[in-house]
Protein backbone atom coordinates (compact mmCIF):
# COMPACT_ATOMS: atom_id res chain seq x y z
CA UNK A 1 0.00 0.00 0.00
CA UNK A 2 2.82 2.32 0.91
CA UNK A 3 4.57 1.43 -2.33
CA UNK A 4 1.42 2.10 -4.38
CA UNK A 5 0.96 5.50 -2.78
CA UNK A 6 4.61 6.33 -3.40
CA UNK A 7 4.28 5.25 -7.01
CA UNK A 8 1.11 7.30 -7.58
CA UNK A 9 2.67 10.32 -5.94
CA UNK A 10 5.85 9.89 -7.98
CA UNK A 11 3.91 9.71 -11.25
CA UNK A 12 1.81 12.77 -10.37
CA UNK A 13 4.84 14.79 -9.28
CA UNK A 14 6.92 13.99 -12.35
CA UNK A 15 3.99 14.68 -14.68
CA UNK A 16 3.47 17.99 -12.90
CA UNK A 17 7.15 18.81 -13.22
CA UNK A 18 7.06 18.06 -16.94
CA UNK A 19 3.99 20.28 -17.42
CA UNK A 20 5.59 23.10 -15.45
CA UNK A 21 8.75 22.85 -17.53
CA UNK A 22 6.83 22.76 -20.83
CA UNK A 23 4.83 25.81 -19.79
CA UNK A 24 7.97 27.67 -18.84
CA UNK A 25 9.65 26.92 -22.16
CA UNK A 26 6.47 27.92 -23.98
CA UNK A 27 6.20 31.21 -22.11
CA UNK A 28 9.73 32.04 -23.16
CA UNK A 29 9.61 30.83 -26.76
CA UNK A 30 6.08 31.63 -28.00
CA UNK A 31 5.90 34.49 -30.52
CA UNK A 32 3.36 36.94 -29.04
CA UNK A 33 1.53 37.85 -25.84
CA UNK A 34 -1.61 35.75 -26.23
CA UNK A 35 0.25 32.59 -27.20
CA UNK A 36 2.54 33.16 -24.25
CA UNK A 37 -0.50 33.42 -21.98
CA UNK A 38 -1.72 30.16 -23.44
CA UNK A 39 1.57 28.49 -22.58
CA UNK A 40 1.73 30.02 -19.11
CA UNK A 41 -1.78 28.84 -18.25
CA UNK A 42 -0.61 25.23 -18.64
CA UNK A 43 1.61 25.65 -15.59
CA UNK A 44 -1.19 27.32 -13.63
CA UNK A 45 -3.73 24.54 -14.15
CA UNK A 46 -2.20 21.17 -15.02
CA UNK A 47 1.20 21.83 -13.46
CA UNK A 48 -0.12 23.17 -10.16
CA UNK A 49 -2.91 20.58 -9.92
CA UNK A 50 -0.60 17.62 -10.58
CA UNK A 51 2.21 18.78 -8.30
CA UNK A 52 -0.10 19.67 -5.43
CA UNK A 53 -2.09 16.44 -5.81
CA UNK A 54 1.15 14.47 -5.79
CA UNK A 55 2.30 16.18 -2.60
CA UNK A 56 -1.18 15.63 -1.11
CA UNK A 57 -0.93 11.88 -1.77
CA UNK A 58 2.41 11.92 -0.02
CA UNK A 59 1.00 13.82 2.96
CA UNK A 60 -1.89 11.45 3.61
CA UNK A 61 -4.80 12.54 5.78
CA UNK A 62 -3.46 15.43 7.79
CA UNK A 63 -3.62 19.17 8.24
CA UNK A 64 -1.04 19.56 5.47
CA UNK A 65 -3.46 18.01 2.98
CA UNK A 66 -6.15 20.51 3.92
CA UNK A 67 -3.71 23.37 3.47
CA UNK A 68 -2.59 21.98 0.10
CA UNK A 69 -6.23 21.63 -0.98
CA UNK A 70 -6.82 25.24 0.03
CA UNK A 71 -3.79 26.34 -2.01
CA UNK A 72 -4.98 24.32 -5.00
CA UNK A 73 -8.53 25.67 -4.78
CA UNK A 74 -7.20 29.19 -4.46
CA UNK A 75 -4.87 28.82 -7.44
CA UNK A 76 -7.67 27.34 -9.54
CA UNK A 77 -9.85 30.37 -8.77
CA UNK A 78 -7.25 33.12 -9.03
CA UNK A 79 -5.18 32.16 -12.05
CA UNK A 80 -8.09 32.32 -14.56
CA UNK A 81 -9.08 35.64 -13.00
CA UNK A 82 -5.56 37.01 -13.40
CA UNK A 83 -5.38 35.68 -16.97
CA UNK A 84 -8.70 37.30 -17.80
CA UNK A 85 -7.64 40.62 -16.30
CA UNK A 86 -4.33 40.46 -18.18
CA UNK A 87 -5.96 39.68 -21.54
CA UNK A 88 -8.60 42.34 -20.99
CA UNK A 89 -6.00 44.98 -20.11
CA UNK A 90 -3.80 44.03 -23.07
CA UNK A 91 -6.76 44.12 -25.46
CA UNK A 92 -7.84 47.50 -24.13
CA UNK A 93 -4.30 48.78 -24.61
CA UNK A 94 -4.55 47.88 -28.29
CA UNK A 95 -2.53 44.65 -28.53
CA UNK A 96 -4.44 42.67 -31.16
CA UNK A 97 -4.63 38.88 -31.16
CA UNK A 98 -3.81 38.85 -34.87
CA UNK A 99 -3.23 35.41 -36.34
CA UNK A 100 -1.79 36.87 -39.52
CA UNK A 101 1.02 38.69 -37.76
CA UNK A 102 1.83 36.31 -34.95
CA UNK A 103 5.23 37.65 -33.97
CA UNK A 104 5.92 40.77 -31.94
CA UNK A 105 6.73 43.54 -34.36
CA UNK A 106 10.36 44.54 -34.12
CA UNK A 107 11.01 42.34 -31.12
CA UNK A 108 11.79 38.84 -32.27
CA UNK A 109 12.38 36.53 -29.35
CA UNK B 1 11.30 12.79 -6.65
CA UNK B 2 10.93 16.06 -4.76
CA UNK B 3 14.30 17.09 -6.16
CA UNK B 4 13.13 16.59 -9.76
CA UNK B 5 10.06 18.77 -9.24
CA UNK B 6 12.09 21.38 -7.36
CA UNK B 7 14.62 21.59 -10.17
CA UNK B 8 11.88 21.74 -12.85
CA UNK B 9 10.17 24.54 -10.94
CA UNK B 10 13.42 26.44 -10.49
CA UNK B 11 14.21 26.17 -14.22
CA UNK B 12 10.72 27.42 -15.05
CA UNK B 13 11.18 30.32 -12.64
CA UNK B 14 14.43 31.21 -14.40
CA UNK B 15 12.66 31.05 -17.79
CA UNK B 16 9.82 33.25 -16.50
CA UNK B 17 12.36 35.73 -15.14
CA UNK B 18 14.07 35.81 -18.54
CA UNK B 19 10.74 36.55 -20.18
CA UNK B 20 10.07 39.26 -17.60
CA UNK B 21 13.42 40.88 -18.38
CA UNK B 22 13.10 40.80 -22.17
CA UNK B 23 9.32 40.89 -22.66
CA UNK B 24 8.59 43.57 -25.26
CA UNK B 25 5.39 44.92 -23.70
CA UNK B 26 4.57 45.57 -20.06
CA UNK B 27 1.88 42.86 -20.22
CA UNK B 28 4.49 40.24 -21.03
CA UNK B 29 6.31 41.29 -17.91
CA UNK B 30 3.15 41.12 -15.79
CA UNK B 31 2.41 37.66 -17.22
CA UNK B 32 5.92 36.47 -16.41
CA UNK B 33 5.83 37.89 -12.89
CA UNK B 34 2.43 36.27 -12.27
CA UNK B 35 3.86 32.97 -13.49
CA UNK B 36 6.90 33.42 -11.27
CA UNK B 37 4.62 33.93 -8.27
CA UNK B 38 2.58 30.81 -9.02
CA UNK B 39 5.77 28.81 -9.37
CA UNK B 40 6.95 30.18 -6.04
CA UNK B 41 3.81 28.79 -4.41
CA UNK B 42 4.48 25.38 -5.99
CA UNK B 43 8.12 25.53 -4.94
CA UNK B 44 7.15 26.29 -1.34
CA UNK B 45 4.68 23.40 -1.28
CA UNK B 46 7.29 20.95 -2.56
CA UNK B 47 10.08 22.28 -0.35
CA UNK B 48 7.82 21.94 2.70
CA UNK B 49 7.92 18.18 2.14
CA UNK B 50 11.47 18.06 0.84
CA UNK B 51 12.77 19.69 4.02
CA UNK B 52 10.11 18.13 6.27
CA UNK B 53 8.79 21.51 7.41
CA UNK B 54 4.99 21.64 6.95
CA UNK B 55 4.84 25.25 8.18
CA UNK B 56 6.08 26.30 4.75
CA UNK B 57 2.56 25.60 3.50
CA UNK B 58 1.30 28.66 5.38
CA UNK B 59 3.90 30.72 3.56
CA UNK B 60 2.73 29.27 0.26
CA UNK B 61 -0.89 30.15 1.02
CA UNK B 62 0.02 33.71 2.03
CA UNK B 63 2.19 34.08 -1.05
CA UNK B 64 -0.64 32.95 -3.32
CA UNK B 65 -2.92 35.61 -1.83
CA UNK B 66 -0.34 38.38 -2.08
CA UNK B 67 0.61 37.43 -5.64
CA UNK B 68 -3.00 37.49 -6.82
CA UNK B 69 -3.80 40.82 -5.23
CA UNK B 70 -0.56 42.33 -6.51
CA UNK B 71 -1.11 41.24 -10.10
CA UNK B 72 -4.69 42.53 -10.08
CA UNK B 73 -3.59 45.87 -8.66
CA UNK B 74 -0.83 46.31 -11.26
CA UNK B 75 -3.21 45.32 -14.07
CA UNK B 76 -5.87 47.74 -12.89
CA UNK B 77 -3.25 50.49 -12.91
CA UNK B 78 -2.17 49.73 -16.48
CA UNK B 79 -5.76 49.24 -17.61
CA UNK B 80 -6.85 52.64 -16.37
CA UNK B 81 -3.75 54.21 -17.94
CA UNK B 82 -4.61 52.62 -21.29
CA UNK B 83 -8.21 53.83 -21.00
CA UNK B 84 -7.02 57.37 -20.19
CA UNK B 85 -4.66 57.39 -23.17
CA UNK B 86 -7.43 56.19 -25.49
CA UNK B 87 -9.66 58.98 -24.17
CA UNK B 88 -6.96 61.61 -24.78
CA UNK B 89 -6.38 60.24 -28.27
CA UNK B 90 -10.07 60.47 -29.06
CA UNK B 91 -10.26 64.06 -27.81
CA UNK B 92 -7.23 64.96 -29.93
CA UNK B 93 -8.86 63.40 -32.99
CA UNK B 94 -12.03 65.31 -32.24
CA UNK B 95 -10.11 68.58 -32.03
CA UNK B 96 -8.30 67.81 -35.30
CA UNK B 97 -11.63 67.05 -36.98
CA UNK B 98 -13.05 70.39 -35.84
CA UNK B 99 -10.77 72.08 -38.36
CA UNK B 100 -7.86 74.51 -38.28
CA UNK B 101 -10.01 77.27 -36.73
CA UNK B 102 -10.29 75.30 -33.49
CA UNK B 103 -7.56 75.45 -30.89
CA UNK B 104 -4.46 73.63 -32.16
CA UNK B 105 -2.63 72.62 -29.04
CA UNK B 106 -2.60 69.07 -27.79
CA UNK B 107 -2.81 67.47 -31.24
CA UNK B 108 -0.12 64.93 -30.47
CA UNK B 109 -0.54 63.04 -27.18
CA UNK B 110 2.35 62.34 -24.94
Amino acid sequence: MELVLDLVSWVLLSAGGVFVLIGGIGALRMPNLYTRMHAASVTDTMGAALVLTGVMVQAGLSLATIKLAAILLFLLITSPTASYALASAALLAGIKPDAGHAADEGADS
Amino acid sequence: MYYAVTIATLITMALALTRALLGPTVYDRVLAVNMFGTKTVLLFSVIAFLAGRPDFLDLALAYALINFIGVLAVLEFFRSRAARRAEEQREADQRAADGPGAQRRGGEPG
